[in-house]
């Protein structure tokens, strides 16, 4: 009989799977991209973390070079534990605070401006996050209220008018890309690739920001799902300070859950859901093994769909007119190496 | 057709079809046929809100209320015999 499902469908066999991912990574390295090594932006969070750890098996750890890119807004231990992790991997790294590259680009400025449109009191002193309204009682449309603290401590929470709310978006999205940006300069400087760090949940849902977070040559956990990547961090013998640390946007003044912003669920219940939802399993089934009412899995299984379908933009390319066929006939490198002129 | 109804139609044809209302029926699910999503949602309410003077409460965000050309008519009605 088959035993009923659980979290345990999403066990994998983590030896081999690591294996998998670093064959890939070369194969990527050597045959497609032909750069000599990786850049990987390090937040001290669990997916960055693996994704570095990959790297160094695939690769070396003189071939991956990490980037620690905390702000005045990032959360204290950002810092800390990225430094720590990068030092305990035996990696080359830099610091690189971005606060002075989004003062130079407006963002705290910006970001204030449209917060003071529903607060017109918010300015030094008061922290912020954007949360979702989630998974509700009643099906209902998603919607975004900010949650303002003031220095006093007393917080409010105001659902968002349409423009304030792409106002404060478009902001805080100058982190991710400023972010990028730096990654592929060291990645430029180094002949290396940028390896992005998304794990299943965001690359499915769309969690990430266009050519910020979102963009990179390569993607080594975007197959796995977030449990899975706790379970490779457990298999690679990562650090309890990295392992158990709650996952966090790291992108408001206020500590965000990814939770609280994005997804209905917290990520554990998601990934049961997600992978339900994938391989056909009952929701009866998946409620039981999640602690969810039916009805609940229905409704984040048509907020899976809805997610999917708005944010499939994300992974379009520029859409063109007509394909050009000669670029999508050609290989991914010349038959003939170009050598530079001497 | 109600007046609210025409000009809801017009503003989601103008809005999020550019003009071409692609057999667009006043019963058809935005949400179903993709028409609006949760940011077309944000920008309908505050359509509403500023052009018939109401106030969208969170509870009222519910599909029933704002998922057709005909529900959001059917709202509108409602919420405004409620202030008048």
């Amino acid at each position: 009989m088959t035993p009923p499902f659980s979290a345990h469908n999403l066990r994998l066999d983590a030896e081999p799977e690591v294996e998998r991912i670093a064959a890939s990574m070369r194969q990527a390295l050597s045959q497609t991209l032909r750069r000599r090594g990786v850049v990987v932006g390090l937040s001290g969070g669990i997916d960055s973390s693996v994704t570095a750890a990959l790297a160094v098996r695939a690769l070396g750890k003189e071939r991956v070079f990490g980037i620690l890119m905390p702000e005045r807004e990032s959360s204290p231990d950002t810092r800390t534990l990225s430094k720590d992790f990068a030092d305990w991997l035996g990696i080359e790294s830099v610091d690189e605070d971005i606060t002075g590259l989004l003062e130079a680009a407006g963002f705290y400025t910006r970001y204030e401006a449209a917060v003071r449109t529903v607060v017109p009191d918010f300015g030094p002193g008061w922290k912020s996050k954007l949360v979702t309204s989630g998974l509700q009682e009643k099906p209902g449309f998603t919607f975004f209220s900010l949650v303002a603290q003031d220095p006093a401590g007393t917080t409010t929470r105001i659902r968002l008018p349409l423009k304030t709310y792409l106002a404060i978006l478009a902001a805080t999205n100058f982190k991710q890309r400023t972010r990028k940006m730096l990654e592929y300069y060291h990645a430029d400087r180094l002949h290396f690739a940028v390896a992005g760090t998304p794990n299943r949940l965001e690359y499915d849902q769309g969690f990430f920001v266009k050519n910020g977070d979102g963009s990179a040559d390569l993607k080594p956990i975007a197959h796995l799902y977030k449990t899975q990547v706790y379970q490779l961090a457990e298999f690679l013998g990562l650090p309890d300070s990295i392992r158990s640390r709650p996952p966090t946007t790291d992108t408001y003044s206020l500590a965000q859950g990814q939770d609280e912003f994005y997804f209905a669920l917290p990520f554990a219940q998601m990934d049961l859901c997600l992978w339900g939802k994938n391989h056909g399993v009952a929701p009866e089934e998946v409620a039981i093994a999640a602690g969810l009412k039916t009805e609940e899995v229905t409704r984040v299984w048509k907020d899976i769909d809805t997610k999917r379908a708005t944010t499939r933009y994300l992974h379009l390319p520029p859409l063109l007119v007509e394909p050009i066929a000669e670029l999508d006939a050609a290989p991914a490198e010349p038959s003939t190496p170009v050598v530079p002129r001497s | 057709m109600t007046q609210i109804a025409q000009e809801i139609r017009e503003f989601v044809v103008k809005n999020f079809l550019f003009g071409q209302d692609n057999g667009l029926q006043d019963t058809d699910s935005f949400l179903e046929s993709g028409i609006i999503d949760s940011t077309g949602v944000l920008e309908l309410v505050s359509h509403l809100e500023g052009r018939y003077g109401i106030k969208i409460g969170d509870d009222e965000l519910v599909p029933d209320n704002l998922d057709s050309v005909v529900a959001i008519s059917r709202f509108i009605g409602l919420k405004q015999g409620q202030t008048a």
